[in-house]
């Protein structure tokens, strides 16, 4: 580590030993990183690794329990993200820190400390907009806008205090790939300018394409430092993961054009029920016994209403819009569409799937309460504990389910632990029809692996299975197809092998085969 | 120096069981400066305001008479503030269930025969339900704040009372008294043992009550129901449960218990309807379901808690000649003490110093002790 | 003085805690919370400003002192909802029972007492002014400061960067956080704010409005001033027309009250039919009449449901615990 220090004494930062515990985790323990002018660093780890929880203490909004700081060689504490600023350090985050109701502009002047009229702050973050290709509208109200641009006033907001080092947390896990690959053109400028960018990833191509260093991180400690031009994928996953990721097996399904159709959605339409919400237009599919479709699309894109519709959260005026097994359920509410066979895992866990306070054999009464009522009910409505804690008990075993205490609430167990027994809650029954939101969205790739798994085969033992997911990666594992949802409409399914990533890209921002694809026509405007 | 809240991992057992207790601590402690700083003697003030009543056995009686109401409301109330229903119109259901009970009697004077009673009973139950389903459909149609439409329909069926016995319902052989006729030996809810006191039958209304909605709570799927849509509606919408349907159920359950209660009240306890007939019960009675955790069985002894406060008010009055408004402070202190205690359930609580320099301190494990 | 004059006058009156209140507590739920403690810190800044000008004969002095109760009277409720997260719901409504008890107690000894009015300012000249003298120049100093607050609210919120910082709050305490604002000041700031103003409220039923202590005088004020923010969907002028409103239908309905059918005698026959059926209406019901107002009032509102989800402050009632 000396020899580390020494050779990079002009360093810009220089962290030595930061350390944060929560209660009793340590989720960042001894973290040494070093960053040069001009570099784009890359801080590798899995979800859990202590990612986040490193740049918010350098960004000042947590508090390191122990460990030094070093900017241009000179210690400090930074006591808040204000202090980061005047430091020049600026954020990126991951999930936005906007405020929906207000403006663009409104969002950037409340980050600059000076008291700049905001149509002068407007007219900065228009011109900065502008001179980086990213263009922006500083009048627009931010819950109006997609994901994609929302991030452009996160990285404006953060370009306009002029820092020295920019810190990017998983910035591209909301983007398309063309919009990442726009994303890529800015840092580069940015690194051409001679700032310095901490690029937090998980997506190892673009570590390897772009970033000049990386610090891997793993359990809250730094496993190694590298050059990532010198390693492969394979190797700097091993060393984030620690061992050998299991590689996905997926047979191709075997006669599946000619297998009943298990699940069919017909030209299904949804009035936005929010004044934020997409509405769905027109939206059609079928999902055949034995096949795995995925949807891909940019968060926001009508992901979670087309969810809500198809799980009978939120029911249809038509019976016919909706067919479970050739029967119309459209009518029908989330327990009868259960009862004929069909299965849901929503995006969000916590909240969502599971009532956070409750414990897991509680929540996995809440699924299945209308299905198992023989088992699981008695004949007043009493609830059988006991059936309820072995069939928890068997979920958790089949699904190697980590936790603290035999029936712990959902909300102590971390996310992908959470997530297994979720899947493994509705893998359970032997659905016929299994529909998932993100799947393993923030899970850690060996329990991703498990669950990516597991969907492959419930499909091959004859069900039909509907993967959402924003992580291409992913559907690419899985998926025999791949549909496209943009803007509330879906695009037909696209069979894997014709499939690639720039095509998927494409259509995720919007383009039809032959149209303008999407931020052209933003700038148009 | 700051306070510091860190959520555990799981709720504590051992302050879910104590923090009632602590509540009431400081209450008494709270309590006995309140005594000093009106300058009576705090050890005097507080044995007449949390042990004389307990000395007597008629005393013992009126406990029961004032725990039955706040027992049968504060366990409804308990099913709506589980569901996420803020219910605080209790006194309003508990006016209105009065009434429609006590019609009976009034309208069919000539219905002399032991039907009278439970039918009073049911349409007092019935006339609560109804006048808390206004708020319960607003919201769950329109989305209205239920915790504003159930607290104006409170001053409207105080007013709907006074209307009544000073009007249609009044009592002509009152001369001007506005009260309504007394009830029959028919209508009045019978004493449970009239040889050493007047306690009714209302406490034992509000013990099943409390054991019935425990089980419904804790032990069938309708209670599993309303408190996952309570903790987490998007997850009750997920397990199949109509956030609309358990509003409804849930202002139904505590407006009939309410209704229940004051009907109760009316016909056992005061004998006719009169411009007052409760002395904040409705109120008093959301301290109960706090100070019992939400949960029928701890309600019932707090019940009996907030029952003492109203009887140590009145023995505080005659014995230390402090004012019996003292009360309704000691009520809302409890509340507060209440939430404030709950705190530590879920979060463990420190006081925190900002942390030194870090700088000098390069092995973790240290700084990581002396930080705790 | 005519009798329109008058009216006026009074609607006034009966507007201004209305509007004094809901001033307040619009600041503190753009800020995020919502304190449910309006007719409790109403009735302790009543009390206090009572006494306070009881004992030094200084209506001036009552008026601070119920400010200053409601201010302190509100930090409880801050310690409570923002430093030991409780249940804001809870929390309110626990403020409310508990002003209710210790005002009665506080109060005890002032029941039966006349107070001391802040009387009606009298601008020379100005307020001899034909039709709009009186109205414009010559009400009680409350009217006044009740529309500056209205004003300097509407100001800070939309024209300064702290009623932006305290607005960002409001929509995202979480996002505020992130940016390095300091969420639970700010809103301590604003609980503050909401007190103050209630407290105001208070003593200007206690010392302008009827100029007595009794017990619960405030008689639902508070509530309605919670109802009012919803009904303005959180925008400051709508508060004013809100409050106005609601001052009217209370002085109609009072007025209703006391007018003696003989004395509308000389009335044209139909408009004496309509007094006459009017005055049929129970006294009760007349009196209920804005507890109604205020159901019918939410009702309408709440089935715009684009308006309100558009104008609620995304984080209104949600705890927040800072990790540092």
């Amino acid at each position: 580590m000396t020899g580390d220090h020494a050779r990079l004494g002009e360093a810009l930062l220089d962290v030595r030993g930061l350390t944060k515990i929560f209660g009793t985790l340590r989720a960042c323990d001894g973290v040494d990183l070093a960053i040069s002018k001009g570099e784009i660093h890359a801080l590798l780890g899995e979800n859990g690794a202590g990612k986040s929880t490193l740049v918010k203490m350098l960004f000042g909004s947590l508090e390191p329990n122990a460990g030094e700081i070093l900017w241009r060689g000179k210690p400090v504490r930074i006591t808040s993200p204000n202090a980061a600023r005047q430091l020049g350090i600026g954020m990126v985050f991951q999930h936005f820190s906007l405020f929906e109701a207000l403006t663009a502009a409104e969002n950037i002047a409340l980050s600059l400390a000076s008291d700049t009229p905001i149509s002068t702050i407007a007219a900065k973050a228009q011109a900065l907009s502008h001179s980086y290709g990213l263009p922006l509208d500083p009048y627009s109200l931010v819950g109006d806008l997609s994901v994609g641009e929302r991030q452009r006033i996160e990285i404006i907001r953060c370009l306009l205090q002029t820092p020295d080092l920019i810190i990017l947390d998983e910035p591209t896990s909301v983007l398309t790939p063309q919009e990442a690959d726009r994303l890529f053109e800015t840092l580069e400028r940015l690194r051409g300018e001679g700032k310095s960018i901490l690029y937090i990833s998980h997506r190892l191509e673009e570590v390897k394409r772009m970033c000049d260093r990386a610090t891997v991180l793993r359990h809250g400690k730094v496993v190694g430092h590298c050059d990532p031009q010198q390693e492969t994928a394979a190797s700097l996953a091993r060393m984030m993961v620690g061992s050998e990721v299991h590689e996905i097996v997926r047979e191709p399904a075997k006669g599946a054009d000619t297998a009943a159709v298990l699940l069919e959605v017909d030209h299904l339409d949804r009035a936005p029920a929010t004044p934020f919400s997409i509405p769905l237009r027109d939206v059609s599919l079928s999902v055949r016994a034995g096949e795995v479709i995925g949807i891909a699309g940019v968060a926001g894109n009508g992901q979670g209403e087309f969810f809500e519709a198809i799980s009978g959260e939120v029911t249809q005026a038509r019976a016919g819009a909706i067919r479970i097994r050739g029967e119309d359920v459209g009518l029908m509410d989330i327990s009868g569409r259960r009862q004929k066979g069909a299965a849901f895992v929503p995006e969000e866990r916590l909240g969502h799937g599971a009532a956070p306070e409750m414990t897991l054999s509680e929540n996995l009464l809440l699924s299945r309460h209308a299905t198992d009522r023989t088992v699981f009910l008695g004949n007043l409505g009493t609830v059988q504990t006991g059936a309820l804690a072995t069939a928890a008990r068997r979920i958790n075993e089949v699904m190697d389910v980590r936790k603290s205490a035999e029936n712990p609430a959902a909300s102590a167990l971390s996310g992908g632990n959470l997530q297994k027994f979720i899947i493994g809650r509705e893998l359970d029954r032997k659905p016929v029809v299994m529909i998932v939101n993100q799947p393993t969205w923030g899970v850690d790739a060996g329990a991703a692996a498990h669950i990516r798994q597991a969907l492959i085969e419930l499909a091959r033992a004859g069900s039909a299975v509907l993967v959402i997911s924003q992580d291409l990666d992913e559907l690419f594992e899985v998926s025999d197809a791949i549909a496209v949802m943009h803007n509330g409409e879906l695009s037909k399914p696209i069979p894997i092998a014709d499939a690639t990533f720039e095509k998927i890209g494409l259509l995720m921002g919007g383009a039809e085969p032959g149209h303008v694809p999407h931020d052209e026509r933003m700038e148009v405007a | 120096m700051r306070v510091e809240l860190v959520r555990r991992p799981q709720q504590s057992v051992l302050f879910s069981a104590l923090s009632p207790f602590i509540a009431f601590a400081l209450m008494v402690i709270a309590g006995a400066i309140i005594f000093l700083a009106l300058g009576k003697n705090p050890v005097l003030g507080l044995y007449a305001y949390f042990v004389q009543p307990l000395t007597e056995i008629w005393s013992l009686h009126e406990l029961a008479i004032k725990a039955a109401p706040l027992i049968l409301i504060a366990v409804g109330l308990c099913v709506c503030f589980l569901s996420n229903n803020w219910n605080i119109g209790a006194e309003g259901q508990f006016t209105i269930g009065a009434i429609t009970g006590a019609a009976l009697p009034l309208y069919f004077p000539d219905m002399h025969n032991v039907a009278l009673l439970p039918l009073m009973l049911a349409f007092g139950a019935a006339g609560g339900a109804l006048y808390a389903a206004i708020p319960a459909l607003l919201k769950a149609r329109f989305n209205t704040n239920e915790i504003l439409t159930s607290l104006m329909l409170v001053y409207v069926a105080q007013l709907v009372l006074d209307w009544l016995v000073r009007g249609p319902w009044r009592d002509p052989a009152a001369m001007s008294f506005p009260q309504a006729p007394a009830f029959h030996s028919w209508a009045v809810l019978p004493e449970l043992l009239p040889a050493s006191g007047r306690a009714n039958w209302g406490i034992v209304f509000a013990l099943v009550a409390a054991f019935a909605v425990w089980f419904m709570l804790a032990r069938t799927l309708k209670g599993f129901e309303v408190k996952v849509v309570g903790q987490s509606p998007r997850a009750g919408a997920f397990g199949g449960f109509s956030t609309a349907r358990t509003i409804v159920f849930a202002f139904l359950v505590s407006g009939a218990l309410a209704g229940l209660a004051g009907i109760t009240e009316v016909s056992g306890a005061i004998g006719r309807l009169q411009p007052q007939i409760s002395p904040g019960y409705g109120f008093a009675a959301i301290i109960v379901a706090f100070l019992g955790r939400l949960n029928p069985l701890g309600i019932i002894a707090a019940g009996f808690v907030l029952a003492l406060s109203y009887l140590g008010g009145e023995a505080a009055q005659i014995e230390i000649g402090v004012t019996d408004k003292t009360v309704r402070a000691f009520q809302g202190m409890l509340l507060f003490f209440v939430l404030a205690c709950d705190t530590l359930i879920h979060y463990r609580v420190r006081l925190v110093r900002p942390a030194p320099t870090t700088a000098a301190k390069p092995l973790a494990t240290e700084a990581a002790h002396g930080h705790r | 003085m005519g009798i329109a004059e008058a009216i006026l006058l009074t609607i006034a009156t009966a507007a201004t805690p209305l509007l004094l209140a809901a001033i307040g507590e619009l600041v503190v739920e753009r800020s995020g919370v919502l304190n449910l403690g309006v007719e409790g810190m109403m009735l302790m800044g009543a009390v206090a400003g009572f006494g306070m000008a009881l004992t030094t004969g200084q209506p001036w002095l009552g008026i601070l002192a119920g400010a200053l109760a409601g201010t302190l009277f509100s930090l409880l409720f801050g310690f409570l909802a923002l430093t030991l997260v409780t249940n804001q719901v809870a929390t309110g409504l626990a403020l409310t029972l508990l002003g209710i008890g210790l005002s009665g107690m506080i109060g005890e000894a002032f029941v039966g007492q006349p107070g001391v009015k802040l009387g009606a300012l009298d601008i020379p000249v100005l307020s001899d002014l034909p039709l709009v003298g009186r109205l414009l120049f010559g009400q009680d100093p409350m009217f006044y400061i009740s529309l500056l607050l209205t004003g300097g609210v509407m100001w800070f919120l939309f024209r300064t960067r702290a009623g932006l910082t305290l607005r960002s709050v409001g929509d995202s305490h979480s996002s505020a956080h992130a940016l390095g604002i300091k969420v639970v000041a700010i809103r301590y700031l604003a609980v503050m704010f909401g007190g103050a103003c209630a407290g105001l409220a208070g003593a200007q039923l206690s010392l302008v409005y009827t100029t007595q202590w009794i017990e619960n005088m405030t008689a639902g004020r508070g509530w309605i001033a919670l109802a009012l923010v919803v009904f303005a969907s959180w925008r400051p002028w709508r508060v004013l027309a809100g409050a106005y409103l609601f001052g009217a239908i209370t002085i109609a309905q009072l007025h209703i009250q006391a007018t003696n059918l003989s004395d509308l005698a000389t009335w044209p026959a139909p408009l004496y039919w309509l007094a006459e059926l009017v005055k049929s209406i129970p006294s009760q019901f007349l009196s209920a009449l804005p507890y109604l107002a205020t159901v019918v009032v939410l009702v309408l509102i709440s089935r715009n449901r684009r308006l309100t989800m558009m104008n609620t402050p995304a984080s209104l009632g949600r705890p927040f615990v800072p990790d540092r």
